[in-house]
């Protein structure tokens, strides 16, 4: 079937979306940018069109009567399929590490040291990605890292290592795992997820065989992308032809809108720029305003600030949530941030005030842009990576309240996709019937069951 | 970038015309010239010539020197000096020009100044910058006061109040540094040289509103201002200059010709555009070719009148020598009051058909970027068209990010694009 994809290269994330001819949206897929783009953009594009495959699924098992079924069904088998492709990454990561760590001397016992760390990290993998968990990181290297580092620092003496080495092991390895398209075959992890959860299911012998019949009669459907369209901070680097490429604010405005048609202003906090966009009943944008010459207050401030905490990026806001009064932060300066923080802990400040400060100096710094673009009009849409943040939402519903009076406020789930969407909706729009130059990757080619 | 750089024969007449300036300052000392540093806003080039005196312009050798890549080791200097990172960043390129020898673009040294004179006092750091420099060169210097179109007009008194200031010190003091006597029927000459420029120099700048424009207005528009808006006004160089140029655009435009670029010539109007504030000269090719790329043009700038706003009417007027100066002092750009300023950008887009604004906004030049940003709601309200606001600097190469005005720019273009219904391209 004809679909149309819309890639997203972000500072921080690269994000790609999948539409079908009708412009629903067939799938999404999200990965870290890394220092490779060309890597980037094929990881998220291979992303969506895995998570398009399971919404054929679910479109297909509707079909057939059994969608009752396959809302439970499917999210346990993405589950599954997400272990196995855990699975195949955390191999090929410890694989990497013994390459890498061949000419460490004899004494020291690599073999036994990974041996030990993978092979916990393999069965803490199981809980990670069991039915109904929830996810706490888009990105292997999260997942993996931060587990990684805490056992290093547990049995690295045991093996006669010192804590560094097997961290300079991990950071080197990381890289090279990241930047390679892993050829792991898509088709039998899907199969192996597909047997596993048909079995644990519970399911009688008559719907295990209808579901994987459902499942079967998805897998030969070729995903052929008509056209790609590119947006983002590193869009000049996307192998697509000039006209397929969009600015980040065209396909903001444009993803919002059809994301909630009633928008008039969008605000997308990214990881390096914060735009205010105002867009027309058409979802045109009319006007817009980007910071300039400083990224203070972008998100990237929050990824730096949750290093500096040593906690998750998504721990942020949650923790920022528990806080009982707001300490007053000005300065958005990331590089700054650091010693704001050390400074107020020191003089006693909770964690948690300290955090719902931050998070509001960041607001501030967008509710000065939303005011050069033209304000706050009703519908408000926020969009971006920060959207996801419920400390800086509520920190911005505060603001938009004392500035603007009562407003919508729109947020999706999936605001972090917005600009992709906007990018693939141009690319449905712009070229119905012309066949994109990428070519069809083995993944889009479906899978043989 | 190619290398080859396409020019017209006027600006290789002006290219001329400013290394004989410069040798001309050189001299300057064997000669028995005297030697005025001024400003351009409000500048008295035909009172300065009228008395044979030769004229340097600060902020033009630090825009010079920008374009050359040469200001940031000067701004280091100056910071080293002790200036501060928020100083206007051709006070300090100036300033650290002058601490590695005050060599000019030409390679030669400047001469020191035998009289600093500030006519225009609407831009407090030209005020502080001659402080600086008069304590280096302990010579004379004249500062004038000029008022601030407050109320959006200039007033007779106004008038009476700069011109008496002319009369009463200026003239004497050049008197008596140059011992010589003001010759007021040179003086009227030298205007009536000034007027016919200028007359051209609206001819060229109107020819913009022509679809497709034969000039840039901002980037090709800083050229066509150059010579009177310097050391020119009121000599036949001048004259010569601005027929030339005339001409060459009524050869554009009945040939139904775009612009000339340093990348050649622009083939395909797509976007017309009306800018606020200086460009930034440490990039200025590849700020144009930002434009250029994108099939822009400007076709109306504010910038090209800070030495003048010829295109609202001003002529120097012979038959009044001193109101006129005075006149001309209190009209330049910087001293209109903001009310002022948004009607002029809004009328330009009307006038010129402009499918939106852009305003570069360079945060260490008060007299420009403050109030920028009610100019551009105001704008939009009252033309309809969409602004755009990107940061840069003169002359400080650290505050140019090629990368993020790029995407500025482009986001802006297709937006423009959509709007319009065209095809969007990057």
């Amino acid at each position: 079937m004809k679909c149309y994809v819309g890639i997203d290269l972000g500072s921080t994330t690269t994000k790609a979306v999948v539409l079908d001819e009708d412009g629903g949206i067939l799938g999404r897929g999200i990965t870290n940018s890394r220092s490779n783009y060309d890597v980037a953009c094929e990881v998220a594009r291979n992303e969506a069109f895995i998570d398009a495959r399971f919404q054929l699924f679910e479109r297909e098992l509707s079909a057939v009567g059994l969608g009752q079924l396959a809302q439970g069904f499917l999210d346990d088998l993405r589950q599954a399929f997400r272990l196995e492709q855990h699975l195949a990454e955390l191999g090929e990561l410890h694989e990497t590490c013994a390459i890498n760590g061949r000419n460490f001397s004899k004494e020291k016992r690599l073999d036994a040291a990974l041996a030990q760390i993978f092979g916990t990290l393999a069965e803490e993998a199981r809980d990670l990605f069991g039915p109904g968990t929830e996810r706490r990181s888009d990105f292997f290297r999260d997942i993996a890292g931060s587990r990684y580092m805490s056992l290093s620092e547990e049995i690295a003496g045991d093996y006669g290592f010192e804590f560094e080495e097997l961290l300079g092991l991990y950071d080197k390895s990381i890289i090279t795992v990241e930047n390679h398209v892993s050829d792991i075959e898509f088709q039998d992890q899907l199969g192996r997820a597909v047997e596993h959860t048909v079995e644990t299911a519970g399911l009688i012998d008559e719907e295990q065989k209808r579901i994987k019949d459902a499942l079967h009669s998805v897998i030969p459907r070729r995903l052929l992308p008509v056209v790609s369209v590119g947006t983002g901070y590193g869009r000049a680097r996307l192998p697509f032809p000039k006209e397929h490429i969009r600015s980040e604010i065209l396909c903001h405005g444009l993803g919002a809108h059809a994301t909630f048609p009633g928008t008039c202003t969008v605000l997308d906090i990214g990881g390096q720029d914060t735009k205010a966009i105002q867009v027309d009943p058409e979802g045109i944008v009319t006007s817009f305003q980007m910071n300039d010459r400083c990224a203070a207050g972008c998100g990237r401030y929050l990824g730096y600030i949750a290093d500096e905490m040593n906690v998750g990026l998504h721990e942020l806001g949650p923790m920022a949530m528990k806080a009982t009064r707001s300490v007053r932060i000005n300065s958005t300066c990331t590089v700054f941030a650091g010693a704001e923080l050390r400074d107020r802990l020191a003089l006693g400040q909770k964690r948690e005030d300290i955090l719902a400060g931050l998070h509001r100096a960041i607001m501030l710094r967008a509710m000065s842009l939303l005011a050069r673009s033209g304000g706050v009009e009703e519908e408000f849409t926020f969009t971006g990576g920060v959207a996801k943040n419920e400390a800086a939402v509520a920190a911005l519903r505060e603001l938009i309240q004392e500035n603007y009076g009562e407003r919508t406020i729109n947020i999706s789930a999936n605001s972090i996709y917005t600009g992709a969407l906007g990018a693939a909706i141009f690319a449905r729009r712009s070229g119905r019937g012309e066949v994109d130059h990428v070519g069809a990757t083995a993944l889009e080619g479906g899978l043989v069951g | 970038m190619s290398t080859k750089v396409v020019k017209e024969e006027s600006m290789v007449k002006q290219k001329e015309m400013i290394a004989d300036h410069f040798k001309k300052l050189a001299r300057a000392k064997e000669e028995g010239k005297k030697v005025v540093y001024t400003f351009v806003p409000g500048n008295l080039t035909e009172l300065l010539l009228a008395f044979d005196c030769l004229t340097v312009h600060p902020e033009i050798n630090a825009l010079q020197s920008g374009m050359r890549k040469k200001s940031g080791e000067y701004i280091a200097e100056a910071e080293r000096a002790g200036h501060s990172e928020d100083v206007c960043t051709y006070v300090k390129c100036d300033i650290g020009m002058l601490m590695k020898g005050n060599i000019g673009p030409t390679g030669e040294q400047l001469p020191e100044p035998d009289l600093l004179l500030l006519s225009y006092t609407g831009c407090y750091t030209f005020m502080k910058w001659f402080e600086l420099l008069r304590e280096r060169y302990d010579c004379p210097t004249v500062m004038l006061q000029v008022p601030y179109q407050g109320d959006g007009e200039i007033t007779p008194k106004m008038v009476e109040y700069v011109s008496r200031q002319l009369r009463e010190v200026l003239v004497p003091k050049l008197e008596e540094i140059t011992g010589k006597q003001l010759d007021e029927a040179r003086l009227q000459e030298l205007l009536a040289s000034s007027a016919r420029s200028e007359e051209n120099l609206v001819h060229v700048l109107e020819s913009a509103k022509n679809r497709p424009s034969p000039i840039d207005a901002y980037f090709g528009g800083v050229y066509y201002i150059g010579p009177l808006f310097t050391a020119f006004r009121g000599t036949p160089a001048a004259e010569e200059y601005y027929r030339m140029a005339a001409e060459e655009v009524d050869q554009r435009v009945a040939l139904g010709l775009g612009p000339v670029t340093p990348e050649g010539q622009l083939e395909n109007e797509r976007f017309r555009l009306v800018t606020e504030g200086p460009p930034n000269w440490t990039h200025f090719r590849e700020f144009w070719k930002m434009f250029y790329d994108a099939g822009a043009v400007v076709v109306a700038s504010t910038y090209t009148k800070v030495g003048g706003t010829y295109d609202r009417g001003f002529r120097h007027d012979p038959s009044r020598p001193f109101e006129t100066l005075a006149e001309y002092c209190l009209g330049c750009y910087t001293n209109l009051n903001l009310p002022d300023r948004v009607n002029m950008i809004a009328d330009y887009v009307r006038d010129y058909h402009a499918d939106g604004f852009l305003i570069n906004s360079v945060k260490s030049c008060n007299s420009f970027s403050a109030g920028q940003l009610v100019i551009l709601r105001h704008v939009e309200e009252k033309c309809g068209k969409p602004g755009a606001f990107i940061e840069s600097d003169l002359v400080d190469p650290r505050y140019f990010s090629p990368s993020n005005i790029k995407n500025r720019l482009e986001s802006y273009f297709q937006m423009l694009a959509q709007r319009k219904g065209q095809k969007v391209t990057a």
